[in-house]
């Protein structure tokens, strides 16, 4: 089959190989019908997660039909639609049945190398680093899913897959970034990052009803976009992001603050994000904590900070006195996925929301190595790509 | 820094200008006394072949930066050069094909700026539609709060900090 693969910093390629194979009795085979690249994808491309391997196989947001099952797979046939979350997981393990499942204790087969690395390992991740499991990925024609009689979302016929997909990971991830927020009538919700995990969690900000949705960063179209979703917008290549968010809060700053950013923030005018791209350049350190310093800063006392931007290993610099003084509350963590996607799959049904709205780009696999170029560097106003295999 | 604006066309456009401006140098570096001939300056030979060096960088500048933006401006400055030498030519005995090339220059420096310009602008007509992608079926004031029937889990709760003494859960 042909596959999207990974060869080393900005390298990827369309390869052909071999057909995955049910290894496991609770395996099952998806051929895929809809796959996306996602901004995580995006840290694996530019080299800044650690344990990739020649030739591992990209992606984590898939979807497509039941081709077969392992012989402990009961819940699922042949020609059965599913969506299929990033995260797997075994669905018994203590850390599955506390809802936990980004953090199953069965999933990642790298177990040991992930104690290590982590103290206690996470779950297995599709096609991401071997600290994750080394899964290969679903940017394929073929996708081997294990745990399969959990690991996997239901989903109707007759709704297309372009509104589904995103149940794979972004919609859940901005619904657990707003919801982590716990969100209150009169809250102001400052999410940095208008990619599409941003654009979904302004989304699930609106509709969990807070006051203000504040979105940042300086991108036009995806302003614009966040606009369209209700939010009020700050340009941080044209405005002071602490001075504006401070005025649209009467002084005292959000509530609560989500980043929808990660490990690779952009340097802006200020003086810590200078210096930690010139640590980066020089391969001194691997994150730009830029976006955490400055949510740290602005956050209200005793507020929340929500992070579903990825971080990749040591941060530099992070004024943890003073989130300590200000008594602020960290939320963080890979997704739960499942833990959401009923529900959510329930409002697409009653149309509160429709997730297809981020899709701008729609490709055949060939040309997915371009395409990541395309929406790493938000050319052509590329804000999300569906690859159709 | 990846700032890259504009249509596919303006992107294409720059890389074409690339192209030009590698081609025009290479001409102008290694037989600048043809062209001199061509353009009415005799003489100016030492001067050419420093403008085909210009044209040169300038051109692998476009093709390979992220952002051939601030490139193009630089070629629109090429362009004033370019003019202002042909301008003393017009002045001179071969006023003819000066004044020629004079507006030939003229109008790829038109190009230049519009390309600079294409690119600086972020696609209007895009713009808007990227305005009109909400995914929601109301305006977003009508769908604040369309999810509030959510139950936040025991475990999600995290801002009882925030809330006044006597609301507190618990
Ligand atoms: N927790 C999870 O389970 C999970 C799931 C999916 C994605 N993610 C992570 O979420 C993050 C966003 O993903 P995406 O797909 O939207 O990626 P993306 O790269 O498309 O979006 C990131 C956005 O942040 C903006 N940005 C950069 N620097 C900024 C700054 N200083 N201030 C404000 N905005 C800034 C960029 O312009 C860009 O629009 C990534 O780190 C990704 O790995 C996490
Ligand atoms: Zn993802
Ligand atoms: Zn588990």
């Amino acid at each position: 089959m042909r596959a999207l693969c990974w060869h080393g910093k900005q390298d990827i390629r369309c390869d052909t190989v071999p057909d995955p194979k049910i290894e496991h009795p609770r395996d099952a085979i998806i051929k895929v019908t809809s796959c996306a690249i996602c901004g995580s994808d995006l840290h694996l491309y530019d080299g800044f997660m650690p344990g990739m391997e020649n030739g591992d196989i990209m992606g984590h947001e898939t979807m497509g039909i039941v081709e077969e099952v392992g012989s402990e797979v009961t819940n699922l046939k042949k020609g059965d639609r599913v969506v299929i979350p990033f995260t797997i997981f075994c669905g018994e393990c203590d850390q599955c049945r506390r809802g936990n499942f980004s953090v199953c204790e069965r999933s990642n087969r790298n177990k040991s190398l992930a104690d290590k690395v982590f103290g206690h390992t996470t779950a297995g991740l599709f096609g991401y680093t071997h600290l994750t499991g080394g899964y290969p990925g679903g940017q394929a024609e073929y996708l081997r899913v294990p745990f399969a009689d959990k690991t996997h979302i239901k989903v109707p016929l007759g709704v297309p897959d372009e509104t589904l997909l995103f149940l794979s990971d972004i919609f859940p991830t901005g619904w657990q970034a707003a919801v982590q927020c716990d969100i209150q009538r009169d809250d102001t919700v400052a999410i940095w990052g208008c990619g599409p995990v941003g654009q979904f969690a302004i989304r699930s900000a609106l509709l969990l009803g807070a006051k203000q949705v504040i979105a940042i960063d300086r991108v036009p179209e995806r302003l614009a976009m966040a606009e369209a979703g209700g939010a009020t917008t700050i340009d941080f290549s044209k405005e002071s992001v602490v001075e504006r968010l401070n005025e649209l809060t009467r002084g005292k700053g959000p509530e609560k603050c989500i980043d929808c950013v990660g490990l690779e923030a952009h340097a802006t005018a200020t003086i810590d994000s200078m210096y930690d791209r010139a640590k980066q350049a020089v391969m001194l350190e691997t994150d730009r904590p830029h976006v955490l310093r400055e949510m740290m800063y602005v956050c209200r006392p005793a507020g929340v900070l929500s992070i579903p931007g990825v971080y990749g290993g040591l941060l530099d610099k992070v004024p943890f006195g003073m989130a300590m003084n200000k008594g602020l509350t960290f939320r963080m963590g890979q997704t739960h996925v499942n833990r959401w996607t009923d529900d959510l799959l329930k409002r697409i049904e009653m149309g509160q929301i429709d997730p297809s709205f981020v899709i701008t780009h729609t490709v055949g696999l060939q040309d997915g190595p371009g395409m990541y170029k395309t929406f790493r560097d938000k050319q052509d106003g590329c804000i999300k790509v569906v690859l159709k295999p | 820094m990846s700032r890259t604006r504009g249509s596919n066309q303006a992107l294409a456009l720059a890389q074409g200008l690339g192209w030009f401006s590698i081609a025009l140098g290479v001409a102008e570096v290694l037989a600048p006394h043809r062209i001199t001939r061509a353009t009415g300056l005799h003489g100016h030979e030492r001067l050419i072949s420093s403008y085909g060096v210009r044209e040169i960088v300038t051109g692998i500048g476009l093709l390979t930066a992220k952002d051939p933006t601030p490139w193009v401006w630089g070629r629109v400055g090429g362009d004033a050069l370019d003019l202002g030498t042909l301008a003393a030519g017009v002045a001179g005995p071969e006023r003819e094909r000066s004044g020629i090339a004079f507006l030939m220059t003229l109008g790829i420096a038109a190009l230049d700026v519009a390309c600079a310009l294409a690119l600086r602008r972020p696609l209007p007509a895009a713009m808007a539609s990227f305005r009109r992608r909400s995914g929601l079926p109301k305006p977003p004031g009508a769908m604040r709060g369309a999810a509030s029937d959510f139950v936040v889990p025991a475990d999600f709760r995290t801002p009882e900090a925030l809330r006044p003494l006597n609301e507190k859960a618990g």
